[in-house]
């Protein structure tokens, strides 16, 4: 049995407002704490109460980073979670029943007489209401009945955390933390419900569930960080020094936005919330120019917006900013809380005209750290703007790590400043041309430093002019900075590789699938299969040659990626001539499975072509 | 070290450096006011940043010297803000024209006026796009047919004054380019003045605007040759919120600008209209211990623990 398949897959599901990320985020808490490692994920709709949403809380023995599709604990609020909307026209979904694995529980209301179709499943039908009420009734609260029904959350949760044997104690331990402040006068009816719950499992169901968690090796001396991508970019970009962020809300970046407002205080710097993305990014490109670490963080239909700022960022030199582009369901607005890695193209010619700028997508949190942090450090180094390609599934995932990293990361780095000798402007061209096209800075504000800067074409000294001569030099200038950098930036923040180096198939593949493509090659390894993964996280400039090396003497290749057109396959093309006959993809808004990428590569190597690997969850 | 105290001439405040406007263009009144208002308040030039849109108006900051940002259409007070809020020491001027900040840019007009950042924004306002080569901008008249346009204004002509009241400007005024002394003391103020402060210049264009030429602001076209233009200051127009806390009062002042706001054609006001002391955005980011004294541009930043955000994360 490899390690993989020790896993268990608990899952949630509710309508919006129910409070099943409280619920699966208590008990993801609780699972770390206790030992365990955990992948904590929540697919929901663009709506705030009512559609179906789910949390799945993969616990493990190893830190993993792809969700299960199978199930082995299904917790529901409500019907539609085991048998989804099929009475519609055009349903959303399934439910979620299918999904879970023959021995398998399924914990619900039992006001709803479920028929499940397959008699392979432990059914632990819970009187939800009811010990609502008995919990009410203890605290002389029925009258509130209506506001405490959230409660269920909890109630469904310990029934859950019983079937699987996990102690009550440290769960209620995790769900107590939750009631602090204004909300404490809620704790005790929540643990109380808590016990009632486990009580019922324990008096009214033998205790014969065959997934177990004590099937897993604990680890609770050490705890490791439960994590998601928002936090770690934000927590990268404040050590980095980052002096002024600016956004306009959208998901999925408001959450790091709103994560970085609410330290402001503490560490000192600007958070402003634009009017929309094109003041976003202006404002970003200003405070960069002012001399500060600035940047902005968005999704598609922002960065849109964002276009002409980018290519103005980087027409004037500015030493930034920073954008981080949390890629989402598109076109258009798209499936606003969906997954999908469909705007690596766009990223790479994000305005009009010829320019340079940085992209660089990270595909695991310590990569996500890496890359904010020193895109901060090659922003000014090389006064361009830098992309940050992430994506929803990076953004709201919660993974276990052992750290972020941090220590590892180099000085800060903040490029090349001139240094006046007088107060004379005379001397000085902030635009002068140089071996490295890098011409050193002043900040606004420094006697001496004067300088002009314009959208225009422009001379050393920043006026405006149409000179041919000039032109020639001036975009040659600008373009050679990448050049500069391509030389520079160290070879793992370009592509990695994972696996042996004598593979009879090398997958390729960017951004968040690196977490279901690392969990697939280690059960298709202990299968057998020699495989091995190159990661490619540099996108611009891109390592043409380096790749071209390394890619033309893989023996097959397999190219994974969450989209349509397998965009980073035509970059391949594009720069190093070489075409990827095999490709997995998918676009349905989920990120992929373990499972569904495994079949995915078994098809892939079978045969050419394009498999569609999607299992349709809900 | 000895403080050394420079004095500044008019021609610290000029970039060696030609100007293409147009032969008898209102910008070379604008440029000269701005030039006398920094003259006047003795703001060193390396202290000041000036940042323009696109357009004729746009080429100012390359003119004046002074950190220059000749940056994208309509975009120039996002711009602005971000700059000035990276490094507050910096006296901040953001100009434009009527296209570029009440057409493309109309959002970040209204935006800015919510927010008071201590910066002076001027539009230069002659109702046409010149570097377009003269179609009708926002404050065109419906109605209105320049020499340059195929068809008169279908679209209707916006009242800035309105809209910067509306939208929370501090300091709201309307000046003349021509008139280049009343000008430069309004810019003045309005340097002076802590927050967001509007002026709205009323520009000639001898190339495209036949119509609100100099001849007619002057009344030259006039039998008596009466001026139209007149100043709120000689009408004894008292502009000033004297108690910003008592909101009759703040309401009255607004209103009574906005009246006068709508004074076109026979006799057409220019001074100031509204100011109020509020709170600017940076003093409110002070408040909450967001901003400190020194500007974010000079602080060390690079030194952050962040540990305690980690240990969150168990």
């Amino acid at each position: 049995m490899t390690s993989t398949e020790r896993d268990i897959n608990w899952v949630i599901g509710g309508p919006q407002g129910s409070g099943i990320n409280v619920a699966a985020e208590t008990f993801a808490k609780a699972l770390v704490r206790a030992g365990y490692r955990v992948y904590a994920a929540i697919e929901y709709h663009s709506n705030i109460m009512g559609k179906h949403s789910y949390y799945r809380v993969r616990i493990s023995d190893a830190d993993r980073r792809s969700p299960l599709g199978r199930v082995h604990v299904l917790v529901s609020l409500d019907e539609e979670t085991l048998l989804g909307d099929t009475h519609h026209e055009f349903p959303a979904h399934r439910g979620h029943l299918h999904e879970v694995v023959p021995g398998g529980a399924v914990v619900f209301d039992a006001r709803i007489g479920l028929n499940p179709g397959r008699d392979d499943l432990k059914l632990y039908p819970i009187p939800y209401a009811e010990l609502l009420e008995l919990a009410l009734m203890e605290f002389g609260r029925q009258a509130e009945r209506h506001r405490f029904r959230v409660v269920q959350n909890v109630i469904a949760l310990s029934a859950s955390a019983a079937v699987l044997g996990f102690e009550l104690s440290a769960l209620k331990e995790a769900i107590l933390e939750g009631f602090k402040g204004r909300r404490a006068e809620a704790a005790g009816i929540n643990l109380r419900a808590a016990e009632l719950a486990y009580e019922y499992i324990k008096t009214h169901f033998a205790d014969d569930f065959g997934y177990r968690l004590s099937g897993l090796n604990r680890r609770p001396e050490r705890r490791p960080l439960l994590v998601r991508g928002v936090q770690a970019a934000a927590i990268a970009k404040i050590k980095a020094g980052l002096g002024f962020q600016s956004y306009y809300p959208i998901s999925p970046a408001t959450d790091e936005n709103v994560y970085l407002e609410a330290q402001q205080r503490k560490y000192g710097f600007v958070v402003v919330q634009a009017e929309d993305e094109v003041a976003a990014i202006n404002m970003a490109v200003g405070a960069a120019h002012a001399g500060v670490r600035a940047a902005t963080s968005t999704s598609g239909p922002g960065f849109t917006l964002m276009a002409e700022g980018i290519g103005f960022a980087s027409m004037t030199e500015a030493p930034g900013p920073v954008v981080f582009l949390w890629q989402r369901g598109g076109p258009s607005t798209g499936l606003p809380t969906r997954q999908e890695q469909a705007d690596l193209r766009f990223a790479l010619q994000p305005a009009h005209g010829e320019f340079s700028h940085l992209v660089v997508a990270p595909g695991d949190i310590e990569e996500v750290v890496f890359d904010s942090y020193m895109a901060f450090n090659w922003a000014e180094r090389y006064q361009l703007p830098v992309i940050v390609l992430l994506d929803r599934h990076l953004a709201g995932a919660y993974v276990t790590a052992e750290s972020l990293g941090l220590e590892a990361l180099p000085p800060v780095d903040r490029g090349l400043f001139y240094q006046p000798e007088g107060t004379s402007e005379g001397d000085y061209f902030r635009y002068a041309f140089t071996e490295t096209g890098i011409s050193p800075r002043t900040v606004p504000g420094t006697e001496g430093g004067i300088f002009w800067t314009t959208s225009d074409e422009h001379d050393p000294r920043g006026h405006i002019t149409e000179g041919a001569e000039n032109r020639l030099k001036m975009v040659a200038k600008r373009m050679k900075k990448l050049d500069v950098a391509a030389r520079e930036i160290p070879p793992q923040a370009k592509f990695k590789v994972y696996g042996p180096a004598d593979a009879d198939f090398t997958v390729i593949g960017w951004g968040s699938t690196k977490g279901a493509i690392l969990d697939a090659l280690e059960e298709l390894r202990a299968e057998g299969h020699k495989v091995n993964f190159v990661q490619v996280r540099l996108m611009r400039p891109f390592p043409a040659e380096e790749l071209k090396g390394l890619l033309s003497r893989a023996k097959n290749l397999i190219l994974v990626e969450e989209n349509y057109t397998g965009q980073l396959g035509a970059l391949i093309c594009e720069q190093t001539g070489i075409s990827i006959t095999r490709r997995v993809l998918k676009w349905d808004g989920r990120p992929f499975t373990q499972e569904e990428l495994k079949e995915g590569l078994l098809k892939a190597m079978v045969a050419e072509g394009t498999v569609l690997a999607s299992h349709l969850q809900g | 070290m000895a403080t050394k105290l420079k004095v500044y001439e008019v021609k610290d405040y000029r970039a060696d450096i030609d100007s293409d406007w147009c032969p008898g263009c209102g910008d070379f009144g604008i440029l000269a006011a701005i030039q006398q208002a920094l003259y006047k308040l003795q703001i060193p030039p390396h202290r000041v940043a000036v940042c323009s849109g696109i357009g004729c108006s746009g080429k100012t900051p390359h003119y004046l010297r002074a950190y220059g940002f000749h940056t994208l259409h309509g975009r120039v007070l996002p711009f602005a803000a971000g700059l000035k809020l990276a490094n507050h020491g910096l006296t901040v001027i953001a100009v434009g024209g009527d296209g570029d900040g009440y057409g493309i840019g109309a959002g970040y007009f209204i935006n800015a006026g919510r927010r008071n950042i201590d910066f002076t924004y001027i539009v230069f306002n002659n109702e046409v796009y010149g570097l377009t080569k003269g179609q009708a901008a926002p404050t065109l008249p419906q109605g209105a047919k320049t020499k340059s346009m195929p068809e008169a204004n279908i679209q209707q002509g916006l009242n800035p004054i309105v809209l910067a009241i509306g939208a929370g400007y501090t300091f709201v005024a309307r000046g003349f380019a021509l008139d280049v002394k009343h000008l430069s003391e309004l810019i003045a103020r309005g340097i002076a003045h802590r927050g967001s402060a509007f002026i709205d210049v009323l520009q000639t264009c001898p190339t495209y605007n036949d119509i609100h030429t100099k001849e007619w602001y002057l009344g030259l076209d006039r039998p008596e040759k009466r001026p139209r233009l007149y100043k709120l200051e000689e009408a004894g127009f008292d502009p000033v919120v004297a108690n910003p806390e008592d909101p009759e009062e703040v309401r009255a002042k607004q209103l009574a600008a906005i009246t006068k706001s709508y004074e076109w054609g026979e006799r057409i006001p220019i001074g100031v209209f509204y100011q109020v002391k509020l709170p600017t955005f940076e003093d409110r980011l002070r408040e909450k211990g967001i901003l400190g004294e020194i500007p974010l541009a000079e602080a060390d930043l690079f030194r952050r623990d962040v540990t305690e955000l980690i240990e969150a994360l168990r």
